[in-house]
Protein backbone atom coordinates (compact mmCIF):
# COMPACT_ATOMS: atom_id res chain seq x y z
CA UNK A 1 0.00 0.00 0.00
CA UNK A 2 2.96 2.62 0.65
CA UNK A 3 6.44 1.74 -0.22
CA UNK A 4 9.30 3.95 0.58
CA UNK A 5 12.57 3.68 -1.12
CA UNK A 6 15.87 5.49 0.13
CA UNK A 7 13.74 8.77 0.50
CA UNK A 8 16.26 11.90 1.15
CA UNK A 9 15.23 15.57 2.22
CA UNK A 10 17.41 17.66 2.41
CA UNK A 11 16.35 21.68 2.91
CA UNK A 12 19.64 23.63 2.76
CA UNK A 13 22.02 21.55 3.48
CA UNK A 14 20.01 20.33 7.04
CA UNK A 15 19.47 17.11 5.96
CA UNK A 16 15.58 16.31 7.72
CA UNK A 17 14.92 12.71 6.62
CA UNK A 18 18.32 10.33 5.44
CA UNK A 19 17.93 7.55 3.81
CA UNK A 20 14.50 5.99 4.84
CA UNK A 21 12.68 2.52 3.07
CA UNK A 22 9.85 1.22 4.69
CA UNK A 23 6.60 -0.26 3.78
CA UNK A 24 3.09 -0.52 4.74
CA UNK A 25 0.69 -3.54 3.85
CA UNK A 26 -2.59 -2.73 2.91
CA UNK A 27 -5.14 -2.24 5.98
CA UNK A 28 -2.18 -2.27 8.48
CA UNK A 29 -2.17 0.68 11.49
CA UNK A 30 0.99 1.29 10.65
CA UNK A 31 2.91 3.91 13.74
CA UNK A 32 5.75 6.22 12.91
CA UNK A 33 7.44 6.79 16.55
CA UNK A 34 9.65 9.51 17.10
CA UNK A 35 10.79 12.40 19.40
CA UNK A 36 10.45 15.95 18.17
CA UNK A 37 12.08 17.12 15.23
CA UNK A 38 13.04 13.64 14.08
CA UNK A 39 11.63 13.96 10.73
CA UNK A 40 8.23 12.31 10.64
CA UNK A 41 5.74 15.38 9.67
CA UNK A 42 8.52 15.38 6.52
CA UNK A 43 8.09 12.28 6.08
CA UNK A 44 4.13 12.52 5.80
CA UNK A 45 4.63 15.39 3.53
CA UNK A 46 6.28 13.83 0.97
CA UNK A 47 3.81 10.93 1.04
CA UNK A 48 1.34 13.06 0.35
CA UNK A 49 2.70 15.15 -2.37
CA UNK A 50 3.15 17.86 -0.53
CA UNK A 51 7.33 18.23 -0.65
CA UNK A 52 9.13 16.81 -3.15
CA UNK A 53 11.58 14.50 -1.71
CA UNK A 54 15.90 15.18 -2.58
CA UNK A 55 16.49 11.67 -3.87
CA UNK A 56 14.82 8.44 -3.36
CA UNK A 57 11.50 7.04 -4.68
CA UNK A 58 7.16 6.60 -2.58
CA UNK A 59 5.20 4.77 -4.06
CA UNK A 60 1.30 4.77 -2.34
CA UNK A 61 -1.32 2.54 -3.45
CA UNK A 62 0.71 2.16 -6.31
CA UNK A 63 0.92 5.48 -7.62
CA UNK A 64 4.39 6.98 -7.94
CA UNK A 65 3.71 10.18 -5.46
CA UNK A 66 6.19 12.74 -6.90
CA UNK A 67 5.67 11.49 -10.55
CA UNK A 68 1.37 11.16 -10.52
CA UNK A 69 0.46 13.64 -7.59
CA UNK A 70 -2.88 14.20 -8.40
CA UNK A 71 -3.79 10.08 -8.90
CA UNK A 72 -2.38 10.00 -5.67
CA UNK A 73 -4.51 12.62 -3.78
CA UNK A 74 -7.54 10.60 -4.36
CA UNK A 75 -6.00 7.55 -2.13
CA UNK A 76 -5.49 9.06 1.06
CA UNK A 77 -6.93 11.23 3.95
CA UNK A 78 -4.82 13.32 6.13
CA UNK A 79 -5.28 14.91 9.57
CA UNK A 80 -1.84 17.73 9.75
CA UNK A 81 -0.08 18.29 12.31
CA UNK A 82 -0.52 22.01 12.01
CA UNK A 83 -3.94 23.79 12.05
CA UNK A 84 -5.38 23.73 8.30
CA UNK A 85 -8.95 25.23 9.23
CA UNK A 86 -10.81 27.91 7.93
CA UNK A 87 -11.22 30.48 10.57
CA UNK A 88 -14.11 32.48 9.07
CA UNK A 89 -16.16 29.31 8.31
CA UNK A 90 -18.21 27.50 10.54
CA UNK A 91 -16.99 23.82 11.37
CA UNK A 92 -19.98 22.77 9.22
CA UNK A 93 -18.61 24.58 6.50
CA UNK A 94 -15.35 23.24 6.57
CA UNK A 95 -16.68 19.70 6.78
CA UNK A 96 -18.93 20.50 3.83
CA UNK A 97 -16.02 22.06 1.80
CA UNK A 98 -13.81 18.90 2.35
CA UNK A 99 -16.92 16.72 1.34
CA UNK A 100 -17.32 18.46 -1.77
CA UNK A 101 -13.61 19.41 -2.82
CA UNK A 102 -12.98 15.53 -2.49
CA UNK A 103 -16.34 14.87 -4.58
CA UNK A 104 -18.35 13.00 -1.61
CA UNK A 105 -22.21 12.55 -2.60
CA UNK A 106 -24.91 14.99 -0.79
CA UNK A 107 -26.53 12.32 0.68
CA UNK A 108 -23.46 10.60 1.76
CA UNK A 109 -22.05 13.79 3.31
CA UNK A 110 -25.06 15.27 4.96
CA UNK A 111 -25.79 12.54 7.29
CA UNK A 112 -21.78 11.73 7.71
CA UNK A 113 -20.94 15.38 8.81
CA UNK A 114 -23.79 14.95 11.93
CA UNK A 115 -22.43 11.57 12.93
CA UNK A 116 -18.59 12.90 12.72
CA UNK A 117 -19.60 15.98 14.79
CA UNK A 118 -21.42 14.06 17.28
CA UNK A 119 -18.34 11.49 17.30
CA UNK A 120 -16.00 14.71 18.51
CA UNK A 121 -18.50 16.01 20.15
CA UNK A 122 -19.30 19.34 18.38
CA UNK A 123 -22.39 18.76 17.14
CA UNK A 124 -23.94 21.63 19.00
CA UNK A 125 -21.25 24.08 17.78
CA UNK A 126 -21.78 23.22 13.96
CA UNK A 127 -22.83 26.53 13.09
CA UNK A 128 -20.06 28.38 15.01
CA UNK A 129 -17.22 29.85 13.17
CA UNK A 130 -14.04 27.96 13.63
CA UNK A 131 -12.56 31.30 14.91
CA UNK A 132 -14.55 30.87 18.70
CA UNK A 133 -12.91 27.49 19.21
CA UNK A 134 -10.59 26.28 21.78
CA UNK A 135 -7.83 24.30 20.09
CA UNK A 136 -8.66 21.19 21.49
CA UNK A 137 -12.18 21.46 19.49
CA UNK A 138 -10.33 22.59 16.22
CA UNK A 139 -8.23 19.78 16.32
CA UNK A 140 -11.59 17.48 17.17
CA UNK A 141 -13.25 19.08 13.95
CA UNK A 142 -9.99 18.14 11.82
CA UNK A 143 -10.01 14.93 12.87
CA UNK A 144 -13.65 14.39 12.03
CA UNK A 145 -12.89 16.22 8.19
CA UNK A 146 -10.08 13.88 8.00
CA UNK A 147 -12.25 10.82 8.46
CA UNK A 148 -15.17 12.23 5.99
CA UNK A 149 -14.31 11.03 2.98
CA UNK A 150 -13.22 7.18 3.80
CA UNK A 151 -9.89 7.14 2.12
CA UNK A 152 -7.64 3.67 1.27
CA UNK A 153 -5.33 5.10 3.53
CA UNK A 154 -5.63 7.55 6.30
CA UNK A 155 -2.16 9.78 7.87
CA UNK A 156 -2.48 11.52 10.84
CA UNK A 157 0.35 13.27 12.13
CA UNK A 158 0.44 13.66 15.53
CA UNK A 159 -3.45 13.35 15.57
CA UNK A 160 -4.31 13.67 19.77
CA UNK A 161 -2.45 16.18 20.66
CA UNK A 162 -3.28 18.07 23.10
CA UNK A 163 -6.60 16.97 23.26
CA UNK A 164 -8.30 14.62 26.92
CA UNK A 165 -8.19 11.43 27.30
CA UNK A 166 -12.17 10.66 26.64
CA UNK A 167 -12.01 12.50 23.48
CA UNK A 168 -8.70 10.46 22.59
CA UNK A 169 -10.53 7.12 23.26
CA UNK A 170 -13.83 8.16 21.07
CA UNK A 171 -10.85 8.75 18.03
CA UNK A 172 -8.53 6.25 18.41
CA UNK A 173 -11.46 3.67 18.72
CA UNK A 174 -13.39 5.41 15.71
CA UNK A 175 -10.15 4.69 13.77
CA UNK A 176 -9.94 1.31 15.43
CA UNK A 177 -13.54 0.27 13.57
CA UNK A 178 -12.54 2.43 10.27
CA UNK A 179 -9.55 0.31 10.04
CA UNK A 180 -11.45 -3.19 10.97
CA UNK A 181 -14.72 -2.64 9.24
CA UNK A 182 -13.72 -0.60 6.50
CA UNK A 183 -10.02 -1.94 5.73
CA UNK A 184 -8.47 1.71 5.71
CA UNK A 185 -4.72 1.76 5.77
CA UNK A 186 -4.03 3.86 8.88
CA UNK A 187 -0.42 5.39 9.09
CA UNK A 188 -0.11 7.71 11.88
CA UNK A 189 2.82 9.45 13.98
CA UNK A 190 3.44 10.14 17.24
CA UNK A 191 5.78 10.12 20.28
CA UNK A 192 3.10 8.53 22.52
CA UNK A 193 4.00 4.97 23.50
CA UNK A 194 0.61 4.14 25.27
CA UNK A 195 -0.79 4.74 21.49
CA UNK A 196 1.35 2.50 19.72
CA UNK A 197 1.13 -0.40 22.05
CA UNK A 198 -3.17 0.31 22.05
CA UNK A 199 -4.01 0.32 18.21
CA UNK A 200 -0.58 -0.20 15.87
CA UNK A 201 -0.05 -3.01 14.46
CA UNK A 202 3.93 -2.62 13.05
CA UNK A 203 5.91 0.38 14.32
CA UNK A 204 8.74 2.46 12.73
CA UNK A 205 10.86 4.19 15.30
CA UNK A 206 12.79 7.31 13.89
CA UNK A 207 15.13 9.60 14.70
CA UNK A 208 17.52 12.49 13.73
CA UNK A 209 15.76 11.38 10.16
CA UNK A 210 16.61 7.80 10.25
CA UNK A 211 14.59 4.70 10.82
CA UNK A 212 16.65 3.08 14.14
CA UNK A 213 14.12 0.19 13.64
CA UNK A 214 10.78 -1.29 12.42
CA UNK A 215 8.48 -3.85 13.07
CA UNK A 216 6.04 -5.40 15.03
CA UNK A 217 5.87 -4.18 18.93
CA UNK A 218 7.49 -7.91 20.03
CA UNK A 219 10.08 -8.14 17.33
CA UNK A 220 11.19 -4.14 18.35
CA UNK A 221 11.64 -5.65 22.12
CA UNK A 222 13.06 -8.44 21.41
CA UNK A 223 15.89 -6.54 18.94
CA UNK A 224 16.45 -4.00 21.08
CA UNK A 225 16.88 -7.06 23.89
CA UNK A 226 14.48 -4.52 26.53
CA UNK A 227 11.41 -5.14 28.79
CA UNK A 228 8.86 -2.91 27.00
CA UNK A 229 8.33 -0.60 23.89
CA UNK A 230 9.12 2.56 26.17
CA UNK A 231 12.68 1.33 26.94
CA UNK A 232 13.38 0.33 23.21
CA UNK A 233 12.39 3.88 22.44
CA UNK A 234 14.56 5.45 25.31
CA UNK A 235 17.66 3.32 24.72
CA UNK A 236 17.24 3.96 21.07
CA UNK A 237 16.74 7.62 20.78
CA UNK A 238 18.59 8.03 24.11
CA UNK A 239 17.35 9.98 27.05
CA UNK A 240 18.23 13.96 26.16
CA UNK A 241 14.80 16.29 25.79
CA UNK A 242 14.48 17.30 22.50
CA UNK A 243 13.24 20.75 22.34
CA UNK A 244 9.66 21.60 21.36
CA UNK A 245 9.99 24.21 19.46
CA UNK A 246 11.91 22.18 16.99
CA UNK A 247 8.39 20.40 16.20
CA UNK A 248 6.69 23.65 15.10
CA UNK A 249 6.49 24.18 11.70
CA UNK A 250 8.02 27.56 10.10
CA UNK A 251 4.17 28.65 9.73
CA UNK A 252 3.26 28.26 13.10
CA UNK A 253 6.12 29.86 14.47
CA UNK A 254 5.33 32.61 11.92
CA UNK A 255 1.79 32.79 12.75
CA UNK A 256 2.85 32.87 17.00
CA UNK A 257 5.49 35.41 16.31
CA UNK A 258 2.53 37.68 14.68
CA UNK A 259 -0.27 37.00 17.24
CA UNK A 260 2.38 37.96 19.94
CA UNK A 261 3.30 41.17 18.51
CA UNK B 1 -16.82 21.51 -11.53
CA UNK B 2 -18.01 20.83 -7.75
CA UNK B 3 -14.45 21.93 -6.29
CA UNK B 4 -14.34 25.14 -8.27
CA UNK B 5 -18.17 25.71 -7.29
CA UNK B 6 -17.14 25.24 -3.21
CA UNK B 7 -13.92 27.66 -3.62
CA UNK B 8 -15.79 30.11 -5.31
CA UNK B 9 -18.36 30.18 -2.71
CA UNK B 10 -16.28 30.16 0.52
CA UNK B 11 -13.98 33.51 -1.52
CA UNK B 12 -17.72 34.88 -1.19
CA UNK B 13 -18.34 33.90 2.11
CA UNK B 14 -15.57 35.58 3.60
CA UNK B 15 -16.44 38.55 1.07
CA UNK B 16 -19.55 39.00 2.67
CA UNK B 17 -18.80 38.70 6.33
CA UNK B 18 -15.72 41.01 5.98
CA UNK B 19 -18.29 44.04 5.83
CA UNK B 20 -15.46 46.70 6.68
CA UNK B 21 -13.16 45.72 4.28
CA UNK B 22 -15.96 46.34 2.03
CA UNK B 23 -16.60 49.63 3.01
CA UNK B 24 -12.76 50.27 3.11
CA UNK B 25 -12.11 48.67 -0.03
CA UNK B 26 -14.30 52.13 -1.76
CA UNK B 27 -12.50 54.58 0.70
CA UNK B 28 -9.41 54.92 -2.18
CA UNK B 29 -12.25 55.24 -5.26
CA UNK B 30 -13.88 57.92 -3.39
CA UNK B 31 -11.45 60.12 -2.35
CA UNK B 32 -10.07 59.28 -6.44
CA UNK B 33 -13.55 60.82 -7.72
CA UNK B 34 -13.98 63.48 -5.13
CA UNK B 35 -9.84 64.52 -5.25
CA UNK B 36 -8.85 64.01 -8.81
CA UNK B 37 -12.71 64.30 -10.64
CA UNK B 38 -13.59 67.64 -8.94
CA UNK B 39 -10.13 68.85 -9.09
CA UNK B 40 -9.02 68.69 -12.62
CA UNK B 41 -12.31 69.10 -14.36
CA UNK B 42 -11.41 72.92 -15.22
CA UNK B 43 -8.33 71.80 -16.44
CA UNK B 44 -9.44 69.06 -18.54
CA UNK B 45 -12.70 71.32 -19.51
CA UNK B 46 -10.15 74.44 -20.68
CA UNK B 47 -7.80 71.92 -22.58
CA UNK B 48 -11.09 71.21 -24.33
CA UNK B 49 -11.21 67.53 -23.37
CA UNK B 50 -14.77 67.19 -21.67
CA UNK B 51 -16.34 66.33 -19.12
CA UNK B 52 -13.90 64.67 -16.49
CA UNK B 53 -15.88 63.09 -14.41
CA UNK B 54 -17.36 60.92 -17.56
CA UNK B 55 -13.84 60.46 -18.84
CA UNK B 56 -12.32 59.13 -14.94
CA UNK B 57 -15.45 56.94 -14.11
CA UNK B 58 -14.65 54.09 -16.01
CA UNK B 59 -11.20 54.19 -14.99
CA UNK B 60 -12.05 54.42 -11.12
CA UNK B 61 -14.00 51.35 -11.75
CA UNK B 62 -11.22 48.90 -13.21
CA UNK B 63 -9.51 50.69 -10.06
CA UNK B 64 -11.61 49.84 -7.37
CA UNK B 65 -11.45 46.20 -9.37
CA UNK B 66 -7.76 46.26 -10.42
CA UNK B 67 -6.82 46.41 -6.42
CA UNK B 68 -9.60 44.26 -4.65
CA UNK B 69 -9.13 41.57 -7.23
CA UNK B 70 -5.37 41.42 -7.12
CA UNK B 71 -5.80 41.44 -3.20
CA UNK B 72 -7.77 38.78 -2.82
CA UNK B 73 -5.51 36.93 -5.17
CA UNK B 74 -2.90 37.38 -2.52
CA UNK B 75 -5.19 36.10 -0.06
CA UNK B 76 -3.05 32.70 -0.63
CA UNK B 77 -0.78 33.43 1.37
CA UNK B 78 -2.96 33.61 4.52
CA UNK B 79 -4.35 30.57 3.71
CA UNK B 80 -0.57 29.30 3.35
CA UNK B 81 0.40 31.10 6.57
CA UNK B 82 -3.09 29.55 8.50
CA UNK B 83 -2.66 26.54 6.96
CA UNK B 84 -5.32 26.00 5.06
CA UNK B 85 -4.01 25.73 1.58
CA UNK B 86 -2.91 22.57 2.87
CA UNK B 87 -6.50 21.78 3.08
CA UNK B 88 -6.85 22.73 -0.68
CA UNK B 89 -3.71 21.07 -1.95
CA UNK B 90 -3.92 17.59 -0.87
CA UNK B 91 -7.38 17.62 -2.21
CA UNK B 92 -7.90 15.34 -5.28
CA UNK B 93 -8.51 18.56 -7.41
CA UNK B 94 -6.26 19.46 -10.35
CA UNK B 95 -4.16 22.39 -9.73
CA UNK B 96 -6.03 24.55 -12.56
CA UNK B 97 -9.57 23.83 -10.99
CA UNK B 98 -8.26 25.28 -7.59
CA UNK B 99 -6.72 27.89 -9.64
CA UNK B 100 -10.05 28.74 -11.28
CA UNK B 101 -12.27 28.76 -8.19
CA UNK B 102 -10.03 31.47 -6.78
CA UNK B 103 -9.64 32.89 -9.60
CA UNK B 104 -13.26 33.46 -10.26
CA UNK B 105 -14.16 34.03 -6.35
CA UNK B 106 -11.79 36.82 -6.50
CA UNK B 107 -13.19 37.92 -9.64
CA UNK B 108 -16.96 38.27 -8.02
CA UNK B 109 -16.09 39.75 -5.48
CA UNK B 110 -14.02 42.68 -7.22
CA UNK B 111 -17.35 42.64 -9.26
CA UNK B 112 -19.68 43.19 -6.91
CA UNK B 113 -16.69 45.98 -4.96
CA UNK B 114 -16.87 47.61 -8.83
CA UNK B 115 -21.00 47.78 -8.95
CA UNK B 116 -20.63 49.84 -6.09
CA UNK B 117 -18.37 52.00 -7.11
CA UNK B 118 -20.12 52.18 -10.10
CA UNK B 119 -23.36 53.56 -8.40
CA UNK B 120 -21.32 56.25 -6.28
CA UNK B 121 -20.21 57.45 -9.73
CA UNK B 122 -23.36 58.12 -10.51
CA UNK B 123 -24.04 60.56 -8.11
CA UNK B 124 -20.65 62.32 -8.80
CA UNK B 125 -22.25 63.18 -11.62
CA UNK B 126 -21.43 60.57 -14.13
CA UNK B 127 -23.87 59.33 -16.42
CA UNK B 128 -23.55 56.56 -19.44
CA UNK B 129 -24.72 57.44 -22.49
CA UNK B 130 -26.01 54.11 -23.68
CA UNK B 131 -28.01 51.82 -20.53
CA UNK B 132 -28.12 49.35 -23.07
CA UNK B 133 -24.67 48.71 -23.40
CA UNK B 134 -24.84 47.67 -19.56
CA UNK B 135 -24.12 44.13 -20.22
CA UNK B 136 -21.51 45.03 -22.78
CA UNK B 137 -19.57 47.37 -19.82
CA UNK B 138 -20.02 44.07 -17.33
CA UNK B 139 -18.31 41.71 -19.61
CA UNK B 140 -15.31 44.58 -20.18
CA UNK B 141 -15.25 44.94 -15.88
CA UNK B 142 -16.15 40.71 -15.32
CA UNK B 143 -12.44 40.27 -18.13
CA UNK B 144 -10.74 42.96 -15.93
CA UNK B 145 -11.56 41.00 -13.17
CA UNK B 146 -10.71 38.00 -14.06
CA UNK B 147 -6.90 39.14 -15.23
CA UNK B 148 -5.89 40.89 -11.76
CA UNK B 149 -7.30 38.20 -10.39
CA UNK B 150 -5.60 35.73 -11.87
CA UNK B 151 -1.93 37.69 -11.94
CA UNK B 152 -2.78 38.02 -8.17
CA UNK B 153 -2.88 34.58 -7.79
CA UNK B 154 -0.39 33.62 -9.65
CA UNK B 155 1.78 36.32 -7.80
CA UNK B 156 1.17 34.78 -4.47
CA UNK B 157 1.51 31.51 -5.28
CA UNK B 158 4.93 31.73 -5.12
CA UNK B 159 5.65 33.91 -2.17
CA UNK B 160 6.11 32.94 1.73
CA UNK B 161 4.53 35.73 3.30
CA UNK B 162 3.07 39.17 3.28
CA UNK B 163 6.18 41.21 3.16
CA UNK B 164 6.35 41.67 -0.58
CA UNK B 165 3.05 42.56 -0.57
CA UNK B 166 3.87 46.51 -0.74
CA UNK B 167 6.73 45.71 -3.17
CA UNK B 168 4.15 44.12 -5.70
CA UNK B 169 1.66 46.59 -5.31
CA UNK B 170 3.80 50.02 -5.72
CA UNK B 171 5.96 48.70 -8.30
CA UNK B 172 3.15 46.28 -10.31
CA UNK B 173 -0.14 47.12 -9.51
CA UNK B 174 0.32 50.83 -9.10
CA UNK B 175 1.87 51.63 -12.65
CA UNK B 176 -0.81 48.88 -14.07
CA UNK B 177 -3.38 51.28 -13.10
CA UNK B 178 -1.22 54.51 -13.61
CA UNK B 179 -0.55 53.67 -17.03
CA UNK B 180 -3.51 52.53 -18.29
CA UNK B 181 -5.74 55.70 -19.22
CA UNK B 182 -7.47 55.15 -16.34
CA UNK B 183 -6.90 59.53 -15.41
CA UNK B 184 -5.84 60.75 -18.29
CA UNK B 185 -6.58 60.06 -22.38
CA UNK B 186 -3.68 58.05 -23.93
CA UNK B 187 -3.17 60.45 -27.23
CA UNK B 188 -0.18 61.90 -28.20
CA UNK B 189 1.55 61.27 -25.09
CA UNK B 190 6.02 61.13 -25.40
CA UNK B 191 7.12 57.67 -27.37
CA UNK B 192 8.13 55.65 -24.73
CA UNK B 193 5.16 56.43 -22.80
CA UNK B 194 2.93 55.46 -25.62
CA UNK B 195 4.71 52.40 -25.90
CA UNK B 196 4.33 51.42 -22.25
CA UNK B 197 0.51 52.20 -22.15
CA UNK B 198 0.11 50.11 -25.23
CA UNK B 199 1.26 47.06 -23.75
CA UNK B 200 -0.37 47.18 -20.86
CA UNK B 201 -3.66 45.14 -20.76
CA UNK B 202 -5.42 46.73 -18.72
CA UNK B 203 -5.43 50.49 -21.52
CA UNK B 204 -7.57 48.06 -23.02
CA UNK B 205 -9.94 47.30 -19.96
CA UNK B 206 -10.26 51.08 -19.43
CA UNK B 207 -10.99 51.85 -23.24
CA UNK B 208 -13.50 49.08 -24.11
CA UNK B 209 -15.21 50.44 -20.39
CA UNK B 210 -15.43 53.62 -21.36
CA UNK B 211 -16.64 52.64 -25.05
CA UNK B 212 -19.41 51.01 -23.38
CA UNK B 213 -20.43 53.59 -21.20
CA UNK B 214 -19.59 56.73 -23.31
CA UNK B 215 -19.06 55.42 -27.23
CA UNK B 216 -15.38 56.45 -26.83
CA UNK B 217 -12.36 54.75 -27.62
CA UNK B 218 -9.34 54.00 -28.92
CA UNK B 219 -9.18 50.50 -29.82
CA UNK B 220 -11.03 48.48 -31.11
CA UNK B 221 -13.50 47.43 -28.64
CA UNK B 222 -12.83 43.43 -29.77
CA UNK B 223 -9.10 43.83 -29.94
CA UNK B 224 -9.80 44.76 -26.14
CA UNK B 225 -11.53 41.85 -25.73
CA UNK B 226 -9.28 40.08 -27.27
CA UNK B 227 -6.23 41.55 -25.40
CA UNK B 228 -7.93 40.97 -21.91
CA UNK B 229 -8.62 36.98 -22.59
CA UNK B 230 -5.39 36.52 -24.16
CA UNK B 231 -3.61 37.97 -21.45
CA UNK B 232 -5.68 36.04 -19.01
CA UNK B 233 -4.94 32.28 -20.58
CA UNK B 234 -1.23 33.03 -20.64
CA UNK B 235 -1.34 34.60 -16.80
CA UNK B 236 -4.10 31.25 -15.88
CA UNK B 237 -0.97 29.01 -17.33
CA UNK B 238 1.49 30.82 -15.51
CA UNK B 239 -0.49 30.75 -12.57
CA UNK B 240 -0.71 26.81 -13.00
CA UNK B 241 2.49 25.94 -13.57
CA UNK B 242 3.11 28.57 -10.47
CA UNK B 243 0.72 26.47 -8.22
CA UNK B 244 1.94 23.01 -9.40
CA UNK B 245 5.75 24.05 -7.79
CA UNK B 246 4.27 25.07 -4.61
CA UNK B 247 5.90 22.89 -1.73
CA UNK B 248 4.12 23.33 2.02
N1 LIG C 1 10.59 23.89 5.67
C1 LIG C 1 11.64 23.58 6.45
N2 LIG C 1 12.80 24.25 6.32
C2 LIG C 1 13.88 23.94 7.10
N3 LIG C 1 13.89 22.98 8.05
C3 LIG C 1 12.75 22.28 8.23
C4 LIG C 1 11.57 22.54 7.45
N4 LIG C 1 10.60 21.68 7.85
C5 LIG C 1 11.15 20.93 8.84
N5 LIG C 1 12.44 21.29 9.08
C6 LIG C 1 13.36 20.67 10.06
O1 LIG C 1 13.41 19.28 9.80
C7 LIG C 1 13.47 18.54 11.01
C8 LIG C 1 12.35 17.54 11.05
O2 LIG C 1 11.12 18.22 11.24
P1 LIG C 1 9.74 17.48 11.33
O3 LIG C 1 9.61 16.56 10.19
O4 LIG C 1 8.70 18.52 11.47
O5 LIG C 1 9.87 16.66 12.69
P2 LIG C 1 8.78 15.89 13.55
O6 LIG C 1 7.48 15.98 12.82
O7 LIG C 1 9.29 14.49 13.68
O8 LIG C 1 8.73 16.55 14.88
C9 LIG C 1 13.42 19.55 12.14
O9 LIG C 1 14.71 19.79 12.60
C10 LIG C 1 12.83 20.78 11.48
O10 LIG C 1 13.28 21.95 12.11
MG1 LIG D 1 5.77 16.74 13.38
Amino acid sequence: MIEVKNVVKKFGDFTAVDNISFKVNKGEIFAFLGPNGAGKTTSIKMLTTLLKPTSGEVFLNGHNVTENPDETRKSFGIVFQDPSLDNELTAYENMQFHAILYGVKKEVYKKRIVDLLKMVELYDRKDSFVKTFSGGMKRRLEIARGLLHHPTVLFLDEPTIGLDPQTRNHIWTYINELNKKEGVTIFFTTHHMEEVERIAKRVAIIDHGKILIDGTIEEIIKKAGKESLEDAFISLTGSTIRDEKANIGKNQMRINSKLMR
Amino acid sequence: MNAIYILWLRQLKRFIRKKASIVGAIGQPIIFLLAFGFGLSPVFAKAGAGNYIQFLAPGIIVMTVLFTSIFTGLEIIWDKQFGFLKETFVAPVPRYQILLGKVLGGATVAMAQGFLVFIITLFAGFRPVNWLSLPLAFLYIFLVAFLSSALGASIAARLEDMQGFPLIFNFVVQPLFYLSGAIFPLQNLPAALNFVTKINPFSYGVDGLRFAFSGVNIFSPFLSIAVLMGVSLIIIGFGVYQFKKVQL
